[in-house]
């Protein structure tokens, strides 16, 4: 078994309202950063876990996110893999 | 009637639901931890507002997986009528129970005031003590109100007769001034394929007394009171 270091991207479906993005876009032109076309706000979370191989640890990863870390219903995720100690 | 009530780390409106159902109603209820395993005797689970696990992550991802909630699922599999307000109605969504998603208040801000829902169709276990088209007067205290799912299934929703509440006017004109927190379609509360699971983001249980500034929510309790009485006879009766 082997650590991996996990990063995992979560972001609000394309074409889904996001708020907070909204907000944010509209205080970035409150403060004349005017060339900012969009934002979107997601979250990101670090893992670290034990696994057989990157394949072991991309599909744990995968698992996770389908099951808790992100809803289907209105998120989209990204799984980065880097090797760890 | 004899509620369970599930009180979750976080729940602060499981005493009003508690209160609703002993005090005004005259029926009986109970909280069951959420550690429990099983649900002992019930004939209605609800799912209380508040903020399970301080909404980490998502409102309701985490509670999900709370031991109960596999007694709750299989209550609700046998056809056991589940009652899920606000944190509740997200409970039920994170946990595939209904479909969509509730996320952040289109305005981003928390709502604590009262709004006027429409009654979609009465002809439910939660409803059936008010009529189609009724305007009802409730309360809301939410962050993450908004209802949000694909087209299909809103569709597939509306042409079943599964928008149970929406959100309108005082005189019952769907509006996007009347919608406080953006769901689509004005969505305040849905119910599953089988008729016996219902989420809805308004609080029934804090408006039950005119004291309380409305009494419009009591007709939810008093729905399901009428339906499981109603079902009591069925079961000397019948099959089981």
């Amino acid at each position: 078994m082997k650590e991996y270091d996990i990063e995992v991207r979560i972001s609000p479906r394309q074409g889904l309202l996001d708020p907070q993005g909204k907000a944010i876009h509209s205080a970035l032109h409150s403060l004349e950063f005017d060339e900012v076309e969009s934002v979107r706000v997601g979250r990101l979370l670090r893992l670290k876990l034990l696994a057989d191989s990157t394949e072991g640890a991309r599909a744990a990863a995968d698992d996770m996110c389908r099951k808790l870390l992100a809803n289907p219903v209105t998120e989209d995720y990204e799984i980065a893999i880097g090797a760890g100690a | 009637m004899n509620a369970a009530i599930i009180t979750f780390p976080g729940s602060n409106c499981d005493y009003d639901c508690y209160k609703a159902i002993t005090d005004v109603l005259g029926r009986s209820a109970r909280f069951v931890w959420h550690r429990e395993t099983g649900l002992g005797e019930t004939d209605l689970v609800i799912l209380p507002g508040g903020f399970s696990y301080g909404d980490y992550l998502r409102a309701g991802a985490i509670a999900r997986f709370s031991p109960i909630m596999d007694a709750v699922q299989r209550f609700a599999a046998d056809g056991g009528i589940v009652l899920g307000i606000c944190n509740g109605f997200q409970v039920l969504c994170e946990a595939g129970m209904l479909p969509g998603a509730l996320i952040r208040n289109e305005s981003l801000k928390f709502l604590g005031r009262t709004v006027h829902v429409r009654v979609e169709n009465a002809d439910t276990a939660f409803s059936n003590a008010y009529e189609t088209g009724q305007v009802l007067e409730m309360h809301i205290a939410h962050g993450d109100g908004n209802y949000v799912a694909d087209e299909d299934t809103l569709d597939m929703l509306e042409s079943t007769g599964r928008v149970v509440f929406r959100y309108v006017t005082g005189s019952g004109l769907v509006t996007a001034a009347a919608n406080p927190n953006g769901s689509m379609r004005s969505i305040a509360g849905i119910i599953n394929e089988g008729g016996n699971v219902l989420g809805l983001m308004p609080h029934p249980e804090r408006s039950v007394e005119a004291l309380l500034g409305s009494a419009d929510g009591l007709g939810v309790f008093a729905s399901l009171d009428a339906h499981l009485s109603g079902e009591a006879v069925q079961a000397t009766a019948g099959e089981r």
